[in-house]
């Protein structure tokens, strides 16, 4: 079984640079995890703590940033940084992992608010009977009981997120995808090249989901 | 300032090109994904192994890649295996029904699964045929649960089809490119950009809320359509009986996001 279009060599010569780039691809979705879950943490809280009619704007600029395409983002952001000489210069990796995890953050903002609304009546009620202090009472009852029901979500969205940082090659980050393209531009192994780097996401994302279904039963149930 | 109005003036044109590329993408897209959707969703449900097991293969292996790597395995591998030229717009249509359909598919398993098992039971007390069991009854109350899910992946269709200028589709964000070069001004047409985005985002939000709306409805929850309580508004009754709300109305909402991922 060999055909003409499939070329065994052309895929183990690829395979070391593509893996080189799947490392890129690896810190740019962990720097765009660690951005996000604090930052999603920060919006919730701070959304629930504003009042009504001074938390309209930054709801909306939480709907905008979510509803419109990471890619046109990055690109904004990155030509903003490239092309002002009076900004700092920062690589593209960085602005790429900044994007991506605020982009992400205002997702996972929604998966916060879900969890601390979880959170029962009776455990505000008791708060309040124990006169606890509002930091204290937040950081040692609501987010604890909150997160049960928000990690699993947080753990989807990073995946989501591990998806979409081929983007990041909009913005020249040489990640997997790029990888790819390079590998086949310069030796015409398209097909090897790009259905290598499918497998290895696939590789990757495909045992992760699993092991967030399964941290979901097991959170789930007490 | 305006001067750069006027280079935005001079560029509508070829920003409505651009508009009308992402509009194609996004309503094929949406087509695709719809069907998909149904037909793999249902058959992860079948009860035949030969049905189910495949259907969750496809899904998963849309899940699974990334929509980029898709994208360009469409673009550059498929001519090359089947020796077939597929034109960009082909290729990203196919490629975006693809991935957002198999995320869809699991939103419509997970819906039809949560159709009370009593209806399911009525359904064949009632000796109806197989299909118009699913047709007709079970079908119609998936549907309601399953549109909050579907419209937010709707909108992440739209943002995804966006990497059209990576196939050389001149689409939206292409365009927004050509505007900044024009204008020189990073901020100012991005600002555009987006917004076209931000409100072709909302556009699909209204849509499906009305769509749920309308397909609660049709199973009797919910309150009354939107010409019903003009009607009454103008007939000036009063809005409180207007109003009326149903207690079942809102009970299409439960995790919306955490189905779609």
């Amino acid at each position: 079984m060999n055909p003409s279009w499939w070329n065994w060599q052309a895929a183990a010569d690829a395979l070391p640079l593509l893996l080189e780039g799947f490392l890129t691809t690896l810190i740019a979705t962990v720097g765009g995890t660690i951005i996000a879950v604090i930052l999603g943490l920060f919006i919730a809280v701070l959304l629930r703590g504003l009042p009504a009619w001074a938390a309209w704007l930054p709801r909306l600029l939480v709907a905008f940033v979510r509803n419109t395409p990471l890619i046109v983002q990055l690109v904004f952001v990155y030509t903003l940084f490239s092309m002002n000489e009076a900004l700092i210069e920062v690589s593209a990796l960085t602005v790429g992992i900044a994007v991506i995890g605020v982009h992400y953050s205002t997702y996972m903002s929604e998966s916060y608010r879900a969890g601390i609304d979880a959170v029962p009546q009776g455990q505000w009620e008791a708060i309040s009977a124990l006169s606890l202090p509002p930091v204290r009472s937040f950081r040692s009852v609501i987010l604890p009981q909150a997160l049960r029901a928000t990690v699993p979500s947080l753990g989807n969205y990073a995946v989501a997120m591990f998806k979409d940082t081929p983007f990041l090659m909009a913005i020249f980050v040489t990640e997997l995808v790029r990888t790819a393209e390079q590998v086949g531009g310069r030796t015409f192994a398209y097909t090897e090249a790009f259905t290598l780097a499918g497998l290895i996401f696939l590789a990757a994302s495909y045992p992760t989901s699993l092991l967030i279904r399964r941290l979901e039963k097991s959170l789930a149930t007490y | 300032m305006d001067e750069k109005v006027s280079v935005l003036v001079e560029f509508l044109p070829q920003l409505w090109d651009g508009l009308l590329v992402t509009l194609q993408l996004t309503l094929g897209g949406a087509v695709g994904t719809i069907v998909l959707a149904v037909v793999l969703g249902l058959g992860m449900l079948a009860p035949t192994g030969w049905v189910s097991v495949p259907s969750r293969v496809v899904v998963e292996f849309f899940r699974g890649t990334s929509l980029l790597v898709q994208l360009f395995w469409f673009f550059y591998v498929l001519p090359i295996v089947l020796d077939v030229n597929l034109d960009p717009l082909t290729c990203g249509v196919l490629a975006l029904s693809l991935n957002y359909g198999a995320y869809s598919a699991e939103v419509v398993r997970s819906s039809i699964a949560h159709v009370p098992k009593g209806q399911w039971e009525a359904a064949m007390a009632l000796s109806l045929s197989p299909a118009r069991r699913m047709f007709r009854v079970i079908f119609p109350q998936g549907w309601a649960l399953m549109i909050p899910s579907l419209a937010t992946l709707q909108i992440q269709l739209l943002k995804g089809t966006a990497v059209a200028s990576f196939i050389t589709l001149q689409d939206l964000n292409e365009r927004v490119g050509v505007l900044r070069q024009q204008t020189g001004d990073t901020l100012f047409s991005y600002t555009v950009g987006l917004l076209i985005y931000f409100v072709l985002a909302w556009l699909i939000q209204v849509g499906m809320d009305a769509l749920e709306r309308q397909a609660k409805r049709r199973l009797g929850r919910g309150g009354p359509g939107l010409l019903t309580r003009v009607r009454t508004r103008l007939r000036g009754n009063g809005s409180a009986s207007s109003t009326t709300a149903s207690p079942t109305s809102g009970s299409g909402s439960t995790s919306s996001t955490e189905v779609a991922s």
